[in-house]
C-alpha cells in the first residue's frame, strides 16, 4: 500500500497524453479555415466520430476520478452519479436533439433569441452559459491539480495551470474541427484506461483471498500506513490506537509516540500520523466512518437528510445535462435531425459501458487505499489503486495508464467547456469590437480559461464530483426548462423565459455560491442550499409556464413557422423559415 | 467616396431542395399555413411528445421509486444476489443495458411517426 506510481513514468504517460492532444489539434488545423470551421466544424462529422467526441467531451474528471472518489467516501447512494449522468443523455435523446439539431442553432443563446425573437434572452441565455461553464471548469482544474500531486508531488496549483495552458493552446489553434478528432482519441483513451486496471484489480482481489467489503467494522489499515494531512481535520477515534504522529494535535505539539484514546481529536495540517497494521480508519468530520455494513446499503451514508438529497441530485442529474454548454453544441455537427438521435442513442452506449468501472475502484478502495479518507484525497482513489494493488513493473504502468485517462479527462471536458464558452463571449461579449471574428474568439478563449483558473486557485476544495453537481443544479433550473417549453410548447413568450431563467438559474447559483463559499453546512438548510435542483428547477418552470400565461401577447409571430422547423423531418423540403441563429451564427 | 469601404460579408444560403410537384399538393397546407397545415404540426408534436414521455415513464418511475423504496421497505435494499447487494447491482450494472434498450425503441418508433407523418403530407 506504501508503493506509487513512479513520477517518471506517470509524468511520460501525461506528457504523451499533451502531446498526442496537441499533435491531432494542429491536424485538425491545416483545415480549419472559416469561422464556421472554427466553432462546430462545418458540420461534416461522421455519427461514430461525433458519438464518440461527445463521449469524450461528456466523460469528466467527475467521471474519471469524482465517483470513485464518492464511492469510497459515502457508498452505494453515490451511483446516483454515474446513473444521472446517463439517463440525462436518455432525456436529451428523447426531448431535445432532433428538434434542437432541426433549429440550426449551435448555441443555446442562439435557440433562446431565433425561438422568442428577443436580444433579452439571448443575453440572460449568454450570461449563464458562461456561469456553467466557468462553474464546470473549477472541478476540471481541481481534478488536474489533484491528479499531478498525487502522482508526480507537484503543488497543487501546477496541474491547474498545464491544464490550462494545453487546452488554451488547443482551441486557439484549431477551434472545434480539431476539438472534435481529440475528443473522440480521448474517449477510447479514457475507456481503455480505467477499463483495464479494472481486471487486474479485481485479479488481485482473488488472489488475496477476496476480502470482503460489506464488514461490520470500519476500514481498517492493510498494513503500517503512514498519513500525511494536508489540512486541518476534526478526528473521530472510536478504538483507542497506538500511533506514532509528528506534528500538532489539539493545539500541542508532539513527537513520538502517543496512545489515542476514543474521542475527538483537532489534528493541525502538515501533522503526520503512523496508523499500526489493522488499526481502524478514524473518520474526519467531512467523511464519517462508515462500517462496511452502512457504507454498503442505501440511505445511510451518515449525510443529513439523504432521502432528499438523493432526490434531488436525481433531479439535477437527470435534467441538467440537457443545459450543459458544451454538449448541446455538438448536436449542431450532425448532418440532421435523424443523425443526432442515433447520435445521442451511440452515446448512451458509450457512456453506459464507461460507468461499469469506477464502482470498482471505489469499492476495493475501501480495502486497499483506506488512508485517503482520512487525507480527504478520496478523489485520489482511481489514481492510488493499481499502484497499491498491483505489484512490480505491471502496478506501474497501470498507475501510468490511469494517470494519462485522468489528465485526457481534464483535457476533453475543459476544451469542450472553453470552446463554448468562448463562443459565446466572443459573439455576445467581444464580436461588436473586433473586426476579426478569428481575434475576438482567441481573446475570448483566453478568458474563458483564465477567469476559472483564478477562481480554482481562489477557492477551498469542495470534492470534485459535488462541484460538477452543482453546476449540474443551474443547468437543469434554467436551460432545462427554456429549452423543453420552447420545443414543446409554442406559448412560449419572451418574457415568461426571461422571468423563469431568472428565478430557477438565479436561485440555483445563488444556493452554489453559498454552499462554495461558506462550505457544506448541516441540517435542512444545507441540504437544501447544497443540492438545490429539486426546488429551483419546478420554480423554473412555473414561473415560465405563469409569466407567458401572462403576457401572451409577447408570442413571437413567428412561431407556427418554428415549430414547423423543430419538428419536421429536413427532406420533407418544407418551408421550414429561416434557421435560429439570433443575430450572430457561423458568419462565412 | 474617399473612405475605403470594409469588403461586404455576403450570406450564402442554399436553396432546400425542390420537391416533386406531385408531393407539394399535401405539403402546402403546411407551407402556407391553413388550418389544416397547423393541425399536421400539432398532430406530429402530440404523437412525438406523447412517445417521448411514454418513454421517459418507463425509466423514471422505477428509478424514481428506487430512494423511496430502499426507505420504506428496508429489506429491499438489503437484498443481495450472491455476494452482491441488489442496490449495488440496480444501479452499477442492470440500469445501462435498459437505457440503451429503451433508447434504441425510442429512435425506431420515433423515425416511423416521422415516415407516417410524411405519408399523410405527400399524399393526393
Amino acid at each position: 500500500m506504501s508503493s506509487t506510481t513512479d513520477p517518471v513514468l506517470a509524468l511520460a504517460a501525461i506528457v504523451v497524453t499533451v502531446l498526442a492532444t496537441v499533435a491531432i489539434g494542429a491536424f485538425g488545423n491545416r483545415r480549419a479555415r472559416s469561422s464556421s470551421d472554427f466553432y462546430v466544424a462545418s458540420r461534416s462529422v461522421s455519427p461514430g466520430m461525433n458519438a464518440s467526441a461527445i463521449g469524450g467531451e461528456y466523460l469528466s474528471a467527475a467521471s474519471f476520478l469524482g465517483i470513485a472518489g464518492l464511492v469510497l467516501a459515502f457508498g452505494v447512494d453515490m451511483l446516483w452519479y454515474p446513473v444521472g449522468y446517463t439517463v440525462g443523455y436518455l432525456l436529451l435523446l428523447v426531448l431535445v436533439a432532433a428538434p434542437l439539431r432541426r433549429s440550426g442553432a449551435y448555441t443555446i443563446p442562439d435557440f433562446a433569441q431565433g425561438r422568442l425573437q428577443s436580444t433579452q434572452v439571448r443575453a440572460a441565455a449568454t450570461v449563464l452559459v458562461v456561469i456553467i461553464g466557468w462553474l464546470y471548469l473549477i472541478p476540471q482544474m481541481q481534478g488536474a491539480g489533484l491528479t499531478l500531486g498525487t502522482v508526480v508531488g507537484t503543488p497543487t496549483w501546477v496541474g491547474v495551470v498545464v491544464v490550462g495552458v494545453v487546452v488554451l493552446a488547443a482551441v486557439v489553434g484549431g477551434g472545434m474541427r480539431s476539438i472534435t478528432l481529440v475528443q473522440a482519441f480521448q474517449y477510447w483513451l479514457k475507456l481503455f484506461a480505467i477499463a483495464v486496471p479494472v481486471f487486474f484489480l479485481i485479479a488481485a482481489w482473488r488472489a488475496d483471498g477476496s476480502p470482503d467489503v460489506l464488514s461490520d467494522t470500519p476500514p481498517e489499515f492493510g498494513e503500517r500506513t503512514t498519513v500525511t494531512l494536508s489540512t486541518a481535520v476534526t478526528m473521530q477515534v472510536a478504538e483507542p490506537v497506538q500511533v506514532r504522529v509528528d506534528g500538532t494535535i489539539d493545539g500541542r505539539s508532539v513527537d513520538g509516540p502517543r496512545l489515542l484514546a476514543t474521542g475527538e481529536y483537532l489534528v493541525a495540517a502538515d501533522t503526520t500520523l503512523v496508523f499500526p497494521a489493522g488499526a481502524e480508519v478514524p473518520g474526519v468530520d467531512a467523511v464519517p466512518a462508515l462500517t462496511g455494513d452502512e457504507w454498503g446499503h442505501p440511505l445511510s451514508g451518515g449525510q443529513s437528510q439523504p432521502l432528499y438529497r438523493t432526490y434531488s441530485l436525481m433531479i439535477a442529474l437527470f435534467f441538467g445535462t440537457m443545459g450543459l454548454p458544451h454538449v448541446l453544441v455538438r448536436f449542431y455537427t450532425n448532418p440532421d435531425g435523424r443523425a443526432a438521435r442515433r447520435t445521442a442513442l451511440t452515446v448512451l452506449g458509450l457512456v453506459g459501458i464507461f460507468y461499469l468501472a469506477p464502482p470498482v475502484y471505489g469499492a476495493l478502495g475501501r480495502l486497499y487505499a483506506p488512508e485517503l479518507l482520512l487525507t480527504g484525497r478520496a478523489d485520489a482513489v482511481v489514481l492510488a489503486l493499481p499502484t497499491a494493488m498491483v505489484g512490480g513493473a505491471g502496478g506501474q504502468l497501470l498507475g501510468a495508464l490511469v494517470a494519462a485517462g485522468a489528465f485526457a479527462a481534464f483535457l476533453s471536458t475543459s476544451s469542450g467547456l472553453v470552446v463554448s464558452v468562448a463562443g459565446v463571449l466572443a459573439q455576445d461579449v467581444l464580436g461588436k469590437r473586433h473586426a476579426s471574428p478569428r481575434r475576438a474568439f482567441q481573446l475570448a478563449a483566453a478568458l474563458a480559461v483564465l477567469v476559472p483558473m483564478l477562481l480554482t486557485l481562489a477557492s477551498q476544495r469542495l470534492g470534485v464530483a459535488s462541484m460538477v453537481g452543482l453546476a449540474f443544479a443551474v443547468a437543469a433550473s434554467s436551460f432545462c426548462p427554456l429549452l423543453l417549453l420552447g420545443i414543446w410548447w409554442p406559448r412560449l413568450t419572451a418574457p415568461g423565459a426571461i422571468a423563469g431563467l431568472l428565478a430557477g438559474g438565479g436561485s440555483a447559483a445563488a444556493a452554489v455560491l453559498a454552499t462554495i463559499l461558506l462550505g457544506p453546512t448541516e441540517g435542512w438548510l444545507g441540504a437544501l442550499l447544497a443540492q438545490p435542483a429539486a426546488w429551483s428547477m419546478p420554480l423554473a418552470f412555473v414561473t415560465m409556464v405563469v409569466v407567458s400565461r401572462m403576457t401572451t401577447r409577447a408570442m413571437p409571430s413567428g412561431v407556427q413557422r418554428i415549430m414547423v422547423r423543430l419538428h419536421t423531418p429536413e427532406s420533407l423540403g418544407l418551408d421550414r423559415g429561416a434557421r435560429l441563429t439570433g443575430r450572430g451564427g457561423p458568419r462565412q | 467616396m474617399t473612405e475605403p469601404t470594409p469588403p461586404r460579408r455576403v450570406v450564402v444560403r442554399r436553396e432546400p431542395p425542390r420537391r416533386p410537384a406531385a408531393a407539394r399538393a399535401g405539403s402546402r397546407d403546411i407551407d402556407e399555413q391553413t388550418a389544416r397545415g397547423v393541425t399536421y404540426i400539432r398532430s406530429l408534436m402530440r404523437t412525438q411528445l406523447r412517445l417521448g414521455l411514454a418513454v421517459l415513464a418507463i425509466v423514471l418511475v422505477p428509478l424514481a421509486l428506487m430512494p423511496i423504496g430502499f426507505a420504506l421497505v428496508p429489506g429491499f435494499g438489503r437484498l443481495s444476489l450472491g455476494p452482491v447487494p441488489v442496490p449495488w447491482l440496480l444501479l452499477g450494472v442492470v440500469v445501462y443495458p435498459v437505457f440503451v434498450l429503451v433508447g434504441w425503441r425510442y429512435v425506431r418508433q420515433a423515425e416511423r411517426n416521422e415516415a407516417e407523418f410524411e405519408r399523410i403530407v405527400t399524399r393526393q
